[in-house]
């Protein structure tokens, strides 16, 4: 069963088109990774599937249902991370927490704080505010928000952006550990091609708002003869026309 | 809708004003501040002038009147304003929260916050300068409903406009209310405003409350034609406010704004 469907997506901005009739899925189970350059589309995409930004034209299926229509009992199930959304600084922690606990409809909120303070390894910050926290720490804040809900699709943008590379790993485990005991499915994008060929199960590469490549990214790099994922990544950025034209041939 | 989504709104509000002395004493510092000086005002144009004539009963009585009405429009737009400054939009709308259940988080919010306030002055302007805005019986409930609802429609309409603009026209929390004061006749009568300006005044809703609140105090009556002006007038500020807002949210949806607000 997809998670996620989406067909023919367009965001056309007055006189820029962000987003040129993109179509992919999401199944259950599935890490999908959405790569491309800045300005690809990626943020845009995002912010559509979340409700944030109307598509000029296409649809938006999540778990069988429209999102047009049916935005707040599909968003229930929804939840998302972004380090340039970090969650307000003048509450602490566990009053993030249940504020997001709260909207989200989570069955014994208090409960479910708890677990999550534990679990991302936060309860020295409990009753810290948000704005003392170092990058690392807000990503974890973030993450664990973005589970309160057991969502059944997550959306990270950059989870581990700006951050050391031991959180970043922490994270990455994280991330892996929910898929494992969920049937989520997560769309993630990042600019980390080590992260990305670590987590994700299949990748698209799109720029100047449109799909370019699609396949397993520890085999993509090989099928388009670049030595790895960055090489390939480096490529789409600067000869976008180049591959387009090698696909269609 | 979901009630327990717009008081999850409330509850936010409630976390940082429980953190924050700050804005604590703000809701009672600008009242008081005002309350006092019309107070003594009062007392003087009574020394000095007719001391036939109810200043206590009128200045008074209209300053505490026209601070439950910008309590309640700062109480939606400042609210609003914490989500801005924090920039917490993205992270608000992204969950299955509403325009409508946010803006009734809000409203609970402004109420919380008038209560505390109004309660405040309303005792201190006994204690002051012995008025009780109680001896206006039972024309106190109409007037109160009418100015509810316009500071609700003020809110909205100036929480949509920020929307709309950009996070760096905040200013206008301030200055569209400001407004309201001089052109309603919250402290005279708005015959004296220039004609061009009495037909502005005649589309405000307040207009009818503090011309009624002279009319109570002086005559002891107030004509019900006047009240159903108001209503009307109420009720169409409401519906236009909202509709603004509406469709500030749906620019807002399609243009891809809410990225505004994390940095503008």
């Amino acid at each position: 069963m997809n998670i996620l469907e989406i067909k023919n997506l367009v965001k056309t901005y007055e006189n820029l088109e962000a987003v040129r009739g993109i179509s992919f899925a999401i199944r259950e189970g599935e890490i999908l990774g959405l790569l491309g350059p800045n300005g690809a589309g990626k943020t845009s995409t995002i912010s559509m599937i979340l409700g944030l930004l109307l598509p000029t034209s296409g649809s938006i299926t999540i778990f069988d249902k429209d999102l047009s229509t049916r935005r707040s009992e599909i968003l229930e199930e929804v939840n998302f991370a972004a380090t340039y959304a970090q969650l307000p600084g003048n509450l602490t922690i566990w009053q993030n927490l249940f504020v997001f606990a709260k909207l989200y409809g989570v069955k014994e909120p208090r409960k479910k704080v708890e677990e999550a303070i534990v679990e991302f390894d936060l309860r020295q910050f409990r009753n810290t505010r948000g704005s003392f926290l170092s990058s690392g720490e807000q990503s974890r804040l973030n993450l664990a928000k973005a589970l309160l809900n057991n969502p059944r699709l997550l959306l990270l943008d950059e989870p581990t952006a700006s951050i050391d590379p031991s959180t970043a790993q922490t994270i990455r485990l994280q991330i892996k550990e929910y898929i494992k005991t969920t049937k989520a499915g997560i769309l993630l994008t990042s600019h980390n091609m080590y992260e990305v060929e670590e987590v994700c199960d299949r990748v698209l590469f799109i720029s100047h708002g449109k799909i370019l490549l699609e396949g397993d990214p520890r085999k993509l790099p090989a099928e388009h003869g670049k030595k790895n994922l960055e090489e390939l990544f480096i490529t789409v950025a600067r000869e976008p026309l180049a591959l387009q034209n090698q696909n269609e041939s | 809708m979901s009630i327990r989504r717009a008081w999850t709104i409330f509850l936010r509000q409630l976390f940082l004003l429980r953190r924050s002395p700050y804005r604590l004493f703000a809701l009672l510092y600008w009242p008081v501040m005002e309350l006092f000086l019309w107070g003594v005002l009062s007392m003087y144009f009574h020394r000095t002038g007719n001391d036939q004539f109810p200043f206590i009963s009128i200045l008074v009585g209209a300053v505490i009147l026209y601070n439950f009405l910008i309590r309640i429009q700062h109480g939606i737009t400042i609210s609003f304003l914490e989500d801005v400054w924090v920039r917490n939009f993205i992270n608000l709308f992204a969950s299955p929260l509403t325009l409508v259940e946010y803006i009734l988080g809000l409203l609970f919010t402004s109420l919380f916050q008038m209560t505390i306030s109004m309660s405040f002055m309303a005792l201190l302007a006994w204690l002051l300068f012995s008025y009780n805005i109680f001896h206006l019986g039972f024309w106190l409930i109409p007037f109160v409903i009418v100015l509810f609802l316009f500071g609700l429609a003020l809110g909205i309409l100036v929480t949509g406009i920020i929307l709309r603009l950009g996070p760096s026209s905040e200013i206008l929390t301030w200055a569209i209310p400001a407004i309201i004061s001089p052109l309603s006749g919250v402290f005279y009568p708005t015959d004296l405003l220039p004609p061009y300006l009495q037909f502005f005044s005649k589309l405000l809703p307040p207009t009818y409350v503090f011309e009624g609140l002279r009319s109570v105090v002086l005559r002891g009556t107030f004509d019900s034609q006047q009240l159903v002006y108001a209503v009307i007038f109420t009720g169409l500020w409401l519906l236009a406010s909202s509709f603004f807002m509406y469709r500030a949210y749906r620019t807002v949806l399609e243009r891809g704004v809410f990225t505004r607000f994390l940095s503008d």
